[in-house]
């Protein structure tokens, strides 16, 4: 079991509030991603739940117990360090194994253990080397085995990914979500890339300056931004937000658009008349960034290639389903 | 062309680093030269480098003199004594300011390196005074104590140094594996520091044999180490050059080949973190 509740949490060093009450219910076997700008608060939130920090205020539940005053090792959680902060001077074997020789635990059921994580990862080659010995990836498999050799109740994740090149990094991002569907024990993921936040999470928390902006399921965010914090971070390119006459028309402070919802035409009648100041042709997709004058600059995205040029004029047309819109405090209006 | 100037540079600083290293140890070369000449070659003018009698008559009679290997377990005795009760007491004192700072740190560690300034010969008396009086004068232990209290502000600091370079993550995932602080330092902590444990070892040892101020003035013979044994050979007779060479010679040997063995150790050791 694994199911994690904080309950006005808060966090402050000195005078300075990193963390201004953050409540939320993690269930058992979900893989949720802490996510959000640096500074933001997601590594402290992460760090109070781990114990590596002490939280100035509210509670911390795991299975219903109140931890606060719980040593970290204490709370049955692992963690895996960005730095992957193995132990320089121990074998990979004395890695993963160091845990379980704490809780003192017997040789042999430390060796099964140590070998059945070994296998899952692929590190049973290399039980033997020294961490300096390993590429980036293995050493991110090793600090990933010394948390799941413990059997935690949860895994908390910080930045896991972010030394890893990135073709290795969106490999190592299946593997995890892989490995955490295949244990179905609760992760707690903090990262800065709302990529993998998408990708891996079963819910999302966007933080901003301290404070939970919205919890959902990655669609949810996307589909139903609470604010237009999340409208801007959530999403790739950013999504587009127009205020003045044409938000007013719709009865908002500010309207906003993703890129793909913007459908591109030629010379075309209605919508948003601008010019292509770069065009960006991946391929697969064409990226526009339009001058539409009133509207300001926009990034319109278009699936397969478009053949337009810097110069070009455009109309841009935007779903009218898919249209955001904003109160004057930034909130979303929901019709 | 500019591989030749490189390649000439590089000729000039290798003989630059050459001639600096032999000024360094010309002066020993040259004491462990007169040790094997006669009283009146040692100090012949114009003065002989290679080309005279050879001879170990002032060995023999140094032993005969004053006992070396007595001197030298008392040295032994004192400078490893002190070294290890210090870095037994440092390693924790560094651990904890190190990992575990508060406001007043790095005032402690200031504080620790001022008694450094102080010249020691300013607290004579007084110590004196209170090892005559708890009859601790002319003991190993009343050295050991001294010199180990003398070198701790220099051990805390280059201990404190090596500590911090080690990254904090490391010592958090220890305690999320459920190691104690106490396992923390045995299992994780003192393996990484090694080589900064080792390097403060040697040079501690270093400097406690070396140490001449307090043995000289807090020993006579029973707890005298070699210092006492040299500075017994510059008699108010007038200086035996030879003899005192001799009993120099011995004096540094031990320690001298301890440097040598760990070189490499001890420069790795002091540039520390410098290059990574």
């Amino acid at each position: 079991m694994g199911q994690i509740t904080l309950q006005g949490v808060q966090k402050s060093f000195g005078p300075v509030h990193i963390i201004k009450g953050a409540d939320l219910d993690i269930a058992d076997g979900s893989f949720v991603v802490f996510v959000g700008p640096s500074g933001c608060g997601k590594t402290t939130l992460l760090r109070l739940i781990a114990g590596l920090e002490d939280v100035t205020g509210g509670a911390i539940l795991i299975d219903g117990r109140n931890v606060v005053d719980v040593p970290p090792a204490k709370r049955g959680l692992s963690m895996v360090f960005q730095s992957y902060a193995l132990y320089p001077h121990m074998s990979v074997r004395g890695n993963i194994a160091f845990g379980l020789k704490m809780a003192g635990i017997a040789k042999d059921e430390i060796n099964r253990k140590v070998e059945a994580a070994a296998a899952t990862l692929n590190l049973t080659p290399y039980l033997d080397r020294k961490p300096r010995e390993l590429s980036g990836g293995q050493r991110q498999r090793v600090a990933i085995g010394r948390a799941i050799v413990r059997e935690p109740k949860a895994f908390l994740f910080d930045e896991p990914l972010s030394n890893l090149d990135a073709a290795l990094r969106v490999q190592m991002r299946l593997e995890v979500t892989r490995l955490q569907k295949q244990l179905g024990t609760t992760a707690i993921y903090v990262t800065h890339d709302q990529v993998e936040a998408m990708t891996m999470a079963d819910k999302i928390v966007v933080l901003n300056g301290g404070k939970i902006e919205q919890y959902g399921s990655p669609l949810e965010l996307y589909e139903k931004p609470a604010n237009l914090f999340v409208a801007g971070f959530i999403g790739s390119p950013k999504m587009n937000f127009v205020t003045g006459e044409l938000a007013k028309q719709q009865g908002a402070t500010t309207i906003g658009v993703r890129p793909e919802h913007l459908k591109v035409e030629r010379d075309g009648q209605g919508g948003w008349h601008g010019t292509v100041s770069v065009a960006e042709h991946l391929g697969s997709d064409t990226f526009l960034y339009v001058d539409a004058g009133p509207q300001g600059m926009l990034t319109a995205r278009y699936i397969g290639e478009l053949d337009l040029h810097p110069g070009d004029k455009v109309s841009l047309i935007p779903d009218p389903a898919r249209i955001h819109r904003f109160d004057d405090s930034g909130k979303s209006i929901h019709a | 062309m500019a591989r030749m100037v490189t390649t000439r540079r590089k000729v000039i600083s290798t003989a630059a680093a050459w001639l600096v290293g032999f000024l360094i140890f010309f002066p020993i070369l040259w004491m462990v030269l007169a040790s094997f000449k006669t009283e009146l070659e040692a100090f012949a003018i114009p003065p002989s480098f290679l080309f005279f009698h050879w001879t170990t008559e002032n060995y023999v009679t140094v032993q005969e003199r004053s006992d070396y290997f007595h001197h030298a377990l008392n040295s032994i005795i004192i400078a490893g004594g002190s070294t290890l009760i210090a870095m037994l007491i440092a390693i924790p004192a560094a651990w904890s300011m190190a990992f575990s700072p508060t406001k007043r740190t790095k005032d402690v560690l200031l504080w620790m390196l001022s008694t450094k300034m102080m010249p020691p010969v300013g607290v004579l008396v007084p110590i004196y005074l209170i090892f005559r009086t708890v009859g601790l004068l002319d003991t190993r232990t009343g050295l050991v104590f001294i010199l180990c209290l003398g070198n701790l502000p220099i051990v805390i600091w280059m201990l404190f140094t090596y500590f911090k370079e080690i990254p904090k993550d490391i010592l958090e995932a220890a305690r999320m594996d459920g190691a104690t602080i106490g396992r923390e330092l045995i299992y994780v902590l003192t393996p990484m520091a090694v080589p900064g444990l080792a390097s403060t070892l040697l040079l501690n040892l270093i400097l406690a044999w070396n140490e001449a101020f307090w043995t000289l003035n807090l020993s006579t013979l029973e707890a005298a180490p070699l210092t006492v044994f040299i500075a017994s050979y510059s008699s108010p007779e007038g200086l035996f050059w030879a003899k005192l060479s001799a009993a120099s010679t011995l004096a540094i040997a031990p320690i001298l080949v301890l440097g040598w063995f760990s070189q490499r150790q001890l420069v790795r050791g002091l540039t520390f973190g410098a290059v990574k």
